[in-house]
């Protein structure tokens, strides 16, 4: 049974991602053009969704911003799984040994290092860009799937057909690609999602305070830096963009909680 | 107890020596001379020379690297190389700023979140519990600095409650200063709240389903009285973990909450820092940040291990 999560949090997802698709293509405005005599104007027929303090329309800013958005999270959750797991599978594959202990510890190093600090300290030397975003944010992911990779594992490692399968004269790393990947697959999707909302949020926040994608590539941070001079002239410059990262933030939570009810059933009773 | 203290102050030791090498390596390779940007493109060679040895540029990287550490465990972080004021003391006026304001998010988000774990708990599956998974759902998925903006907006422009940004300093009263940091702690403390009270809440099931739950309800207790006197102060011990490592997120989280409220804290000093190629500055507020991340799992470790006997002997 679908649950009611899972349908909530796929349909915000869906409607975003289609968003910055058709972006590609299609726009209702340009997010180049300036109009300063259109300025500021509130939700109507012209604008669907009013304009900014350059004239520009904000639901083509925010079509091509959910691509900015979407693109940096993805990349930085790819990059921390693409790390992250397989030096969690090797970790558990090595349990209580040299490798699994250096491992470990240099998750706990990354860990102290919050993601924003990490994002400041990358843009200090390299300058701030959507890429280093991209870095950044990917880094902080990297203890996240170790983590959960290697506590997974650890636990699969002890079971009776892994067993067979090291009597049947596997080796350690075939038994981890074979054997429990494939098992832990449907924990690394729900933590995926979980990270890829968090990745908004921290994108949002870089480009913020200026350190994220830069001008005139339109992101939903930005969008709100630029709005914040503005507030009290015209508020919804500020409501409309900060709502839609809640919406598409709120959406992948519902996802991922549902995708967890859906994938593991039992863990629904756990939790219920 | 001993040997578990001692195998973790050398582990926090490693940490922090490894932990500044990299910002010290990352810094190092920045593009961009200090002595240069600090005088401009017009500067004479020898000039620049002269600043840099003044700077204790031209010196080795492992020289430098020991001044700076060997320093710090002194208090002393150098100086700016563009104020020309010690970094420590540049530090130490926005930490003022900065950490009451992490200490203040934290105290509401656990007045906040106490409170609402616990009903949930005790509400499990009715409109109550609904309500607040509801309200933590919604929590964790706001921006913490676009809450601050509706804040200002809301209570600043709109009522005018509260100044929209800017601190008067301790010096203009407790209470006048506590003021200006409400807002931003209101902002900060948001989605933390929201957090604590799922952990609250589901460290408290777990503790409900126990057996000796079961034995204090046989024993006559009513649920109000076993929820209260053998669930909650079971189910802080997680909630504690959390709540130390919070602080720690909450003042590297303040960076961003700072600008929105225009604050001189530890985050305004890192930005303008980055613009003027401050890096010796950049530099410590990162390692101190760090450095407090660090010293707070260190500190929640042995807390737990006080409790824990078992833990002691898995380390």
């Amino acid at each position: 049974m679908m649950s009611r999560n899972l349908i909530l949090g796929g349909v915000l997802t869906g409607v975003f991602a289609a968003a910055a698709l058709i972006s590609f293509v299609w726009t209702p405005a340009s997010v180049e053009t300036m109009n300063i005599a259109a300025r500021l104007q509130l939700p109507g027929a012209g604008h669907l969704l009013g304009t900014d303090h350059f004239g520009r329309d904000i639901l083509s800013m925010l079509m091509v911003g959910a691509r900015t958005s979407i693109a940096v999270a993805l990349v930085a959750v790819g990059i921390g799984m693409g790390l992250g797991v397989p030096l969690g599978l090797t970790a558990a594959a090595r349990s209580g040994g040299f490798l699994d202990e250096a491992i470990m510890r240099m998750n706990d190093l990354i860990f102290a290092f919050p993601s924003l600090v990490i994002a400041i300290l990358i843009t200090a030397v390299f300058g701030p860009s959507a890429t280093n975003a991209i870095i950044a944010i990917g880094i902080f992911n990297i203890p996240v799937f170790a983590r959960i990779t290697r506590g997974a594992a650890l636990s699969l490692w002890k079971r009776e057909f892994i067993m067979a399968a090291r009597v049947a004269g596997k080796g350690r790393a075939r038994i981890s690609a074979e054997h429990i990947l494939p098992n832990i697959a449907n924990l690394l999707i729900v933590q995926g999602t979980i990270q890829f909302s968090l990745g908004i949020l921290a994108e949002a926040g870089l480009s913020y305070v200026g350190l994220g994608a830069q001008p005139p590539t339109p992101s939903w941070g930005r969008m709100l830096a630029d709005a914040q001079t503005m507030v009290s002239l015209a508020p919804h410059v500020a409501l409309i963009p900060g709502l839609t990262i809640v919406a598409m933030v709120l959406g992948l939570n519902l996802l991922g909680d549902g995708l967890r009810d859906a994938l593991d059933p039992r863990l629904k009773v756990a939790r219920a | 107890m001993l040997r578990f203290v001692v195998k973790r102050l050398l582990s926090l030791a490693l940490s922090l020596i490894v932990a500044s090498g990299v910002i010290f390596l990352v810094v190092e390779v920045a593009p961009g001379d200090p002595a240069s940007f600090m005088l401009g493109i017009n500067a004479q060679p020898e000039t620049v020379a002269a600043l840099r040895a003044e700077l204790g540029l031209d010196q080795s990287r492992l020289a430098r690297y020991l001044q700076w550490t060997g320093g710090m465990l002194t208090g002393d972080f150098g100086t700016s190389y563009t104020y020309r004021t010690p970094v420590a003391q540049m530090i130490a006026d926005r930490l003022w700023v900065s950490l009451p304001l992490a200490l203040y998010a934290l105290a509401l988000s656990t007045l906040i979140a106490f409170p609402a774990g616990i009903l949930a708990a005790a509400r499990r599956g009715r409109p109550a519990d609904i309500g607040v998974m509801g309200a933590t759902q919604l929590g964790v998925a706001i921006p913490n600095f676009w809450f601050a903006m509706m804040l200002v907006l809301i209570f600043a422009i709109q009522l005018r409650w509260f100044s929209a940004g800017g601190f008067p300093g301790w010096d203009a009263g407790f209470f006048a200063a506590l003021k200006a940091l409400t807002l931003p702690a209101i902002a900060l403390a948001l989605p933390q709240a929201a957090i604590l009270a799922r952990i609250m809440r589901s460290s408290l099931l777990d503790i409900l389903g126990e057996d000796f739950i079961r034995t204090a309800r046989a024993k006559g207790l009513t649920a109000r009285q076993a929820l209260w006197r053998h669930g909650v102060r079971n189910a802080l011990i997680p909630v504690l973990t959390i709540i130390g490592l919070q602080f720690a997120f909450l003042l590297a989280g303040a960076i961003i909450i700072e600008q929105v409220f225009f604050l001189p804290g530890l985050g305004r000093l890192i930005f303008q820092s980055i613009t003027q190629r401050d890096l010796i500055v950049v530099e410590s507020v990162v390692m101190l940040l760090v450095f407090a991340v660090i010293m707070v799992n260190f500190l929640v470790d042995l807390a737990y291990a006080a409790v824990d006997p078992r833990l002691r002997l898995r380390a």
